[in-house]
């Protein structure tokens, strides 16, 4: 056998089919894993086509044994792609109970297949019917005797248009600024001054809030003037013209 | 002239074997005690007592058809002597060719499923995608959910394989211990091949 047959050699594996150099060629560009490979089977053919020939050629079986063992590493790395390490650590004598105990669990799976294989036979005279499930019935649904009319005034209501949804809650309720403006100009021409506190002491905040935007209007138009000793002290609110005048008195003075 | 059969007679468990005959009849598959008892709407009991009489008017070489307990259930199938006429009239999809690779992989998912492909390939030192592949399209495996974290598929075996097999349950395997050598006979071998080697 030449070297070059080596590489031509047939093989009928379950994941390929065709010459030896085709597989690397495969196995070379990833088209194919090395995992699905069954190693022995290709040793079997090899060692077929060698006891075909009446001497060993040791070139050839040289350069099988180069592609075969490194096409075993690449399987075993790809298959155990974590063991490595994991095996790194063990003792010899460990390493080899590991290997026999995987050997004796592949062996028993074999054992167990071999099982199966005689149960077939002896058990390939039983003819059974074979076919898809059939279909259980549905069990009915049980409903209660109903009255139509029930069911009627039921659907009535469904169809009824739901009530408006009232929001009024929702609304802030601010009294009108102009009552406020009313309110000071009447206090005004009653008295000449008066304090803002105690006019709007005993009313709600939001209406005090009004009050005080309808002082800052009456200041805004020129009508009052304010004043306030000292920060968070008393508003002092009084007509704008006895400020004027009171001022103009207070500079002859 | 021929007697009428004994189950015609008259008696509640006769009528209630005629029933479960009947239902026998009609399934595609075993039925356990529980289907039959629903089916037929009686007692368990009283249904396993009907089922014993079937079995002994089916039983073999008495008909031409055979009760027999199968896959968690009890379903008829032809008698042995008429094997030869049904081989040539229907055919064995299921069981036909398959492959030793395929076998072994049928025999790591009967004793260690529910297992997925990447525990099958570790035992048998080559992928299983097409062998795994073979057997479901086969129906002899399912599907059994995944390993923890949503990893790879498991698989287990059907009640086709069971019927197949002609099994009772999984629990009729033979034990894994009584099958291959012990993991201590194999560790003598390699110590033997190891001293031989170096000597």
């Amino acid at each position: 056998m030449q070297p070059t047959l080596v590489r031509e050699l047939e093989l009928d594996l379950d994941a390929f089919e065709g010459p030896f150099d085709l597989l690397l060629t495969l196995l070379l560009k990833e088209a194919l894993e090395p995992r699905e490979i069954d190693i022995a089977a290709i040793v079997l053919s090899f060692l077929e086509r060698l006891a075909e020939r009446d001497e060993i050629d040791l070139d050839a079986c040289g350069e099988f044994l180069v592609l075969i063992s490194a096409l075993l590493e690449l399987k075993a790395r790809g298959l155990f792609p974590d063991e490595a390490a994991e095996l790194e650590g063990l003792e010899p004598e460990e390493a080899a109970e590991e290997l026999a105990r995987r050997l004796a669990e592949y062996r028993r799976m074999k054992e167990a297949a071999a099982w199966l294989v005689e149960r077939l036979a002896t058990e390939g005279d039983r003819w059974y019917r074979l076919g898809p499930a059939a279909l259980a019935p549905q069990p009915e649904r049980r409903l209660a005797p109903q009255d139509p009319a029930a069911l009627a005034e039921v659907l009535r209501g469904l169809a009824a248009p739901p009530p408006n949804v009232s929001l009024s809650h929702m609304a802030l309720r601010f009294p009108p600024v102009s009552q406020f403006l009313e309110r000071f100009r009447a206090v005004l021409a009653r008295r000449r001054l008066f304090d803002f506190d105690s006019e709007v002491a005993g009313l709600s905040r939001v209406e005090q809030a009004v009050a005080l935007l309808a002082l800052l209007e009456l200041r805004k138009a020129g009508e009052i003037a304010l004043s306030q000793a000292a920060p968070f002290a008393p508003i002092r609110v009084s007509r704008a013209d006895v400020e004027r005048t009171t001022a103009w008195t207070a500079r002859s003075a | 002239m021929d007697s009428p059969l004994r189950l015609i007679a008259a008696s509640p468990v006769d009528r209630l074997a005629h029933t479960i005959e009947a239902l026998l009849v009609v399934a595609s598959a075993p039925l356990s005690i529980s289907d039959l008892a629903d089916a037929a709407q009686d007692d368990p009991e009283r249904v396993e007592t009907a089922v014993g009489l079937l079995e002994e008017r089916y039983r073999e070489g008495r008909s031409g058809i055979v009760v027999e307990r199968v896959a968690g259930g009890y379903a008829f199938r032809a008698s042995r002597d008429a094997a030869e006429a049904c081989a040539r009239l229907f055919e064995r999809p299921v069981e036909r060719g398959l492959s030793q690779a395929a076998l072994e992989t049928l025999a790591i998912v009967a004793y260690l499923g529910p297992c997925s492909r990447p525990e099958i390939a570790r035992i048998r030192g080559v992928a299983a995608d097409s062998a795994v592949a073979s057997l479901v399209e086969r129906g002899l495996i399912t599907e059994a959910g995944r390993e923890d974290g949503g990893g790879a598929i498991r698989y287990r075996t059907t009640p086709l394989f069971e019927r197949v097999f002609g099994l009772e349950s999984l629990a009729a395997l033979p034990r894994l211990d009584d099958l291959g050598e012990t993991t201590e006979e194999l560790r003598d071998r390699l110590v033997e091949v190891a001293a031989a080697r170096a000597s």
